[in-house]
């Protein structure tokens, strides 16, 4: 068969089969492609949306000014510190002795056109396709630098929480008893703490940035996961397998790690896409309420706050809602694809 | 025969679509039965005997399921492709049914009364009253002790017995001319088996009508059938009556099947041999906790107070009806429950044993388990499976060498040593359980506790498994603990039995003394109903 390998590694017939399965569920497969695709070009976002040009020739030599920083000089100008490319006078220097490649969107993430004419926030046009914000800068170049900023964000805050909150759950459904009795009480408590208050008082006394976001969401967030690991490992270490591991003399860590982990992972996996959602959804709504990312970050919560303070330009608001809304969908259609995919009445047969 | 027959089902096939293309599961079926006779339908699992029983009440889904060939006639009528009316008053009006597990066949939510009244009301409009006396007379003729009261019950507040005789009530409310029997006594213990059997007799001389019995249990056959049809692979491949098929069965396949009940006795161990396992006065108690406080209010004594002691190459059967406490004393014994008393292994008291200094001796002391589905990893490939005692106790000098033990333990229990390489989800049960030993044996163990391993294998299978477990045996020197219900297959296996009921040992003594001569009348009943599957000493068992 030519499709029983993927990245070099055999894989087993029940693989094979999520993968069909996957692959039947076209909207959640499109949706995995179209994703990527927006994730692996926001990657490259300094050389889509920047303010500096990807390449200068100027009297015979090239320059990279996006990978290196030049003083004015060097094209015959004045100052030694770095031109600002978007001067009309640097412009004219370099097309005196040679030419500049600009990026699509020649805004940067903080640059503030101060050469557009249009009152701020100004209306989508050739010049600014989606317009800009209250304070000059490209909404769609910001657009982009935020999704980067939110995908990196959930995938780390997916990734940390996951790796708690399956230690957490294994260790409670394995060893069971007083000891799981204990700890569901404690994350039932702790649930019950208003989580937003106590993220807005712990932003209030740390400067926040991405890592101390990262630590106060994760205070919260890594509970999602425990239940589903838990009952996995609660139903499995009963069964026979898991106690002929024991009759081997095999230590506690070795079964949970070897025999029942790799059965758990499933049920986790199938929750990943929408823990990544709420995880996305959670830096947000703390960048609308200005508590989330420095100020000047590029943030989709921050284009959300400036739609909401500036009505009279709606471009800011559907733009960003917009984007919110196709990452979510997008995410949720996965989702929906790898829980059909693992679906043991569709996998088994 | 003279009668017409009440069901004639003439070269019936029944095939299911699917994307992958059909599949033809049972090929040109032919039978009939009389009114009043018992045909028995014999095969093991994936015979095709099931479907083909549903299908005479067109009860299978269609689609994906079709019929490319043959008629199904109940009284001279077709009931392939007839009009769901039609079928509707048949089912449960005139062939009635009955299933293997009496826990699923019946709703949870719904009382006893509304069970067996529901068809009553559909196909008689009885109104309430007079269903309710119906159902009261149908659970006594039943044999449900204490009817009136059980009618607010709900199933689990009743026995598997009781559960069986409620569901055969709701499948006789309408007096129906045949009833189709699905492995109705597979889940029941032997005692309770032999009581639901000789209802059936009873209640089908009563009311003449005929039964349609399938089953994988030869002993079940030759008790209740006149006839019967010997399924494999889909096809027929034997029809006769039952005295002439089992005194000359024609068919090679019939002859394995009627070879493979387990017979032949275990040769004696050798008097002097050392002895292996040792325990005595074990007890396992559950707390039962009430009240606020979950203070202890007493005990379920799942094992109460019982010594034994196994020799090197001897086997000690356990044996007892489902909670009894033998699997619950062979996990004692293996330090797998925390009990009380002293267990001696090899001269060695390992009763107060932590789990540290217990591991070394994991490796002499093995278990296999019943369910070769549930004991193995289905995420690791079987080679793995069986390497990992190897690595726990570091067995082997590096991987070439234990790919050697693995495949040299792979090749002893009858496996392709190749078979390393794939998942347990690609092997057959039979195959699962020899994948089991392997993993037990691969340690060189001096005791292996067998916890019902050949119960959940077809006939055929069973009979090559404890052949199996013979050899290994005799090549090894092993101990075996041996824990059934069923008592032929310790019969063949066993020096001595243990026979237990509610944790305590109700006789224990050298297996053919104990099998001849039993002691006590509940071991006679036990016997009574597992090799003549006949109701001895109704005081002795529970209902």
């Amino acid at each position: 068969m030519a499709d029983d390998r993927l990245f070099g590694r055999t894989l087993t017939p029940m693989t094979q089969r999520r993968l069909a399965n996957f692959r039947a569920n076209k909207r959640g497969y499109w949706s995995l492609w179209i994703f990527l695709g927006l994730f692996v070009l926001s990657l490259f976002a300094e050389l889509i949306a920047n303010d500096k040009p990807l390449v200068v020739q100027y009297d015979g030599a090239f320059y990279f000014p996006v990978v290196q920083s030049y003083p004015e000089t060097t094209f015959g100008g004045v100052l030694r510190t770095e031109p600002d490319y978007a001067d009309p006078a640097v412009k004219q220097l370099i097309s005196a002795k040679g030419w500049a490649l600009y990026p699509l969107i020649p805004y940067g993430l903080r640059t503030v056109d101060f050469w557009s004419r249009e009152a701020l926030p100004s209306a989508p046009s050739a010049r600014h396709w989606l317009g800009t914000d209250d304070q000059g800068r490209d909404v769609l170049a910001r657009l982009i630098y935020g999704f980067r900023i939110s995908v990196l964000f959930g995938l780390a805050l997916t990734l940390v929480s996951s790796v708690v909150g399956i230690t957490a759950g294994a260790l409670q459904g394995y060893f069971g008893g007083l000891f799981d009795l204990i700890f569901q009480r404690v994350i039932e408590i702790w649930q019950g703490i208003p989580r937003l208050y106590v993220l807005i008082i712990f932003a209030s006394f740390v400067e926040p940035n991405f890592w101390w976001l990262l630590i106060i969401l994760l205070f919260f967030h890594w509970m999602s996961l425990v239940s589903v690991v838990r009952a996995e490992f609660l139903r499995a270490r009963n069964l026979d397998y898991a106690r002929a591991a024991l009759a081997l003399g095999a230590s506690d860590a070795s079964i949970m790690y070897k025999h029942l982990l790799p059965n758990a992972m499933v049920a986790a996996l199938t929750f990943l896409p929408f823990v990544l959602n709420s995880a996305i959804t959670a830096l947000t709504s703390l960048d609308f309420l200005g508590f989330g990312l420095p100020p000047g970050s590029a943030s989709l919560g921050e284009v959300l706050a400036q739609g909401k303070s500036n009505l009279q330009a709606p471009w800011l608001g559907i733009s960003g809602f917009l984007v919110l809304a196709v990452m979510l969908s997008l995410l949720i259609f996965i989702g929906e694809a790898v829980r059909d995919a693992f679906d043991p009445r569709k996998s088994m047969g | 025969m003279t009668q017409a027959p009440l069901l004639q089902v003439e070269n019936l096939a029944i095939g299911f679509r699917s994307s992958a293309g059909d599949r033809v599961v049972v090929k040109g079926a032919s039978f009939e039965i009389a009114p009043g006779e018992t045909l028995a339908l014999v095969g093991e699992s994936g015979s095709g005997k099931s479907i083909t029983a549903l299908s005479v009440m067109q009860l299978l889904q269609y689609p994906p399921a079709f019929h490319p060939t043959g008629s199904v006639l109940f009284k001279g009528e077709e009931m392939i492709g007839a009009p769901d009316e039609k079928l509707r008053s048949i089912r449960g009006g005139e062939i009635a049914m009955i299933f293997q597990e009496p826990m699923t066949s019946l709703n949870p939510l719904h009382t006893i009364e509304r069970q067996v009244s529901e068809s009553l009301i559909l196909h008689r409009g009885m109104n309430r009253e007079a269903a309710r006396a119906r159902t009261l007379e149908l659970l006594e003729k039943v044999g449900l002790r204490d009817a009136e009261s059980r009618l607010g019950a709900y199933p689990h507040q009743l026995s598997g017995g009781q559960r069986q005789r409620v569901m055969i009530a709701t499948a006789l409310a309408n007096e129906p001319s045949l009833l189709i029997a699905d492995e109705p006594t597979t889940a029941l213990d032997v005692t309770i088996q032999a009581q639901i059997l000789a209802l059936l007799k009873d209640l089908q001389a009563e009311m003449g009508m005929a039964l349609l019995l399938i089953t994988h249990d030869l002993g079940v056959v030759r008790k209740m059938s006149q006839r019967l049809c010997v399924m494999k692979d889909g096809e027929i491949v034997e029809t006769g009556d039952t005295e002439t098929v089992f005194a000359a069965p024609a068919h090679p396949y019939t002859k394995t099947l009627i070879d493979s009940e387990p017979r032949g006795r275990k040769e004696p161990a050798e008097e002097e041999a050392p002895v292996v396992l040792e325990a005595s006065d074990v007890k396992v108690w559950f707390p039962i906790k009430a009240g606020v406080f979950r203070h202890t209010v007493g005990h379920v004594k799942a094992v109460d107070g019982i010594s034994v002691s196994v020799r090197e190459g001897e086997t000690l059967g356990v044996v007892g009806e489902s909670g009894s406490g033998k699997t619950t004393l062979g996990m004692a014994l293996l330090r797998l429950q925390p009990s009380t008393g002293a267990i001696r292994f090899l001269d060695q008291d390992i009763a107060d044993l932590k789990r540290n200094a217990m591991r070394p001796l994991r490796r002499e002391i093995q278990i296999v388990f019943q369910d070769p589905f549930s004991s193995l990893s289905p995420r690791m490939s079987v080679g793995q499976i069986v390497e990992e005692g190897l690595m726990i106790h570091g067995l082997g000098e590096g991987s070439a060498e234990r790919v050697q033990i693995v495949e040299s333990v792979l090749e002893e229990v009858g496996l392709d040593p190749e078979a390393r390489h794939r998942y347990p989800h690609e092997f057959s049960g039979g195959q699962r359980q020899r994948i089991s030993i392997a993993r037990a044996l691969v340690l060189k163990p001096r005791l292996i506790v067998l916890d019902e391993p050949t119960s959940a294998l077809d006939m055929t299978v069973q009979a090559q498994i404890v052949e199996l477990l013979r050899g290994l045996q005799r090549a090894h020197g092993l101990a075996y603990v041996f824990i059934s219900h069923d008592l032929k297959v310790v019969r063949a296996l066993a020096d001595d039995v243990l026979v237990m009921r509610n944790g305590q040992v109700m006789e224990f003594g050298p297996c053919d003394r104990v099998f001849d001569h039993p002691e006590t009348d509940y071991t006679r009943a036990l016997m009574t109903a597992a090799f003549d599957l006949e109701v001895a000493g109704t005081d002795a068992v529970s209902q």
